[in-house]
């Protein structure tokens, strides 16, 4: 007999990070885990496309990085928020950028939103 | 007797962490969170705990979804401060209690709560952002402590329900321990946030304020609470709230509420509320 239990429903404008997803982005979150040792942080900079290579990150991948599209590593690769944020420090993309870019609207535009912006 | 004296919940924001590096504690927008737990350092100087038990979840500092453990709890004499991608906070390593933390395990285990046991564990904002709003750290932190992880990052999460009887688990193992430990519990994280999608940004206060009504009155039924209901109504990350109850869990009903507060001024509800265990 099946387990009674909750079955995840989609949410409007909202990624639910489950196991499809993680399957999917498992290369690409993998990759920027790395960024937590400073060596492989400063090997991105000094040669992205050197670093992408050696981890072998599929066209699309690189693609979206080189553009800063996060919005796209995270809703077309597989992209886990916490793991992209650790790319996004290094190439000096903040959460509110990406927020902002997730939004569809510029940083400005975001701050304008929010109850007290100097908290950030 | 080991004995539990107090609980606290409270949100854990990284950029309360970097502000707190900063020293922009008295800045307008900031002063507001980083004064609300003035009187929560006071309180917690006054009652010395021994030890506080700090439920969080690892966002990518010392775990990563090779292997990503439902239930974890640290065993080690110290926890160093981890790289979550953007270098370790300036911090001495936390200290730890690792024969406190293997009595908890193997109780734990034969109660039936089947949790990792980890003797090396860094630890990252989800568990530093609350020890810095509590306890001072210079030039060493004031109290020693145990790390709990939760996974609430990659679904399947472990129900609010099975969270909270977590605590009443770690109530019972509290309860088993000969030592004369006070402790405290801190359940971290929440509360309404959204990090991904066009719905980044999402807040609900009224949600958040009933949340920290119930917390205190009528734990039972945020248990009933689904992560969808959660994430439908107060954001996909604020299912991080599910780890409160494992700190609600491990309190009796039998207490005073010292503190409350509530602050919701970029991306995070942030809460605060302290209860103390009237004997």
């Amino acid at each position: 007999m099946a387990v009674k239990r909750e079955k995840l429903k989609s949410i409007p404008g909202t990624t639910i990070f489950d196991g499809a997803e993680s399957r999917k982005g498992y290369r690409i979150n993998k990759f920027a885990m790395s960024f937590t040792k400073p060596e492989n942080r400063r090997a991105f900079t000094a040669d992205e496309e050197a670093y992408m290579e050696k981890w072998k990150l599929d066209q699309k991948e690189r693609k979206f990085l080189r553009d800063r599209d996060f919005r796209g590593l995270i809703e077309e690769c597989g992209g886990n928020i916490y793991m992209i944020m650790k790319i996004g420090t290094c190439t000096g993309h903040g959460l509110y950028h990406v927020g902002a870019q997730l939004r569809g609207q510029t940083f400005e535009e975001f701050l304008e939103t929010r109850n007290a912006s100097g908290a950030r | 007797m080991a004995k539990i004296i107090g609980g606290i919940g409270t949100s854990h924001v990284p950029s309360i962490g970097k502000a707190f590096d900063m020293g922009q504690q008295e800045e307008p927008d900031w002063k507001p969170v980083f004064d609300a737990y003035k009187p929560v350092q006071q309180w917690l100087a006054e009652i010395k705990p021994d030890i506080a038990i700090v439920v969080y979840n690892d966002h990518g500092s010392s775990m990563f979804f090779d292997k990503y453990p439902t239930f974890a709890i640290g065993a080690a004499d110290s926890y160093p401060i981890g790289d979550e991608g953007w270098g370790p906070r300036a911090l001495p390593e936390v200290p730890g209690d690792p024969e406190f933390s293997w009595h908890l395990a193997e109780e734990l285990v034969y109660n039936e709560f089947d949790i990792t046991i980890c003797q090396e564990l860094s630890v990252e904002h989800g568990f530093l952002v609350p020890m810095n709003l509590c306890f001072p750290h210079e030039p060493n932190w004031a109290v020693k402590t145990v790390p709990i992880a939760v996974n609430v990052i990659q679904h399947p999460l472990p129900t609010a329900a099975r969270c909270y009887k977590l605590g009443q688990a770690i109530r019972q193992a509290v309860d088993a321990c000969e030592r004369d430990l006070r402790i405290v519990i801190l359940g971290t994280g929440g509360m309404s946030h959204q990090l991904n999608g066009t719905r980044f940004g999402h807040l609900n206060t009224v949600f958040d304020n009933d949340f920290l009504d119930k917390i205190e009155n009528s734990p039972q039924e945020l248990t009933q609470l689904t992560h969808q209901k959660i994430m439908e109504e107060a954001g996909a990350e604020a299912v991080e709230l599910i780890m409160w109850l494992t700190m609600r869990g491990a309190l009796s009903n039998k207490l005073t509420r010292i503190h409350r507060n509530y602050y919701a001024p970029m991306t995070t509800g942030m809460g605060l509320i302290v209860f103390e265990e009237n004997d």
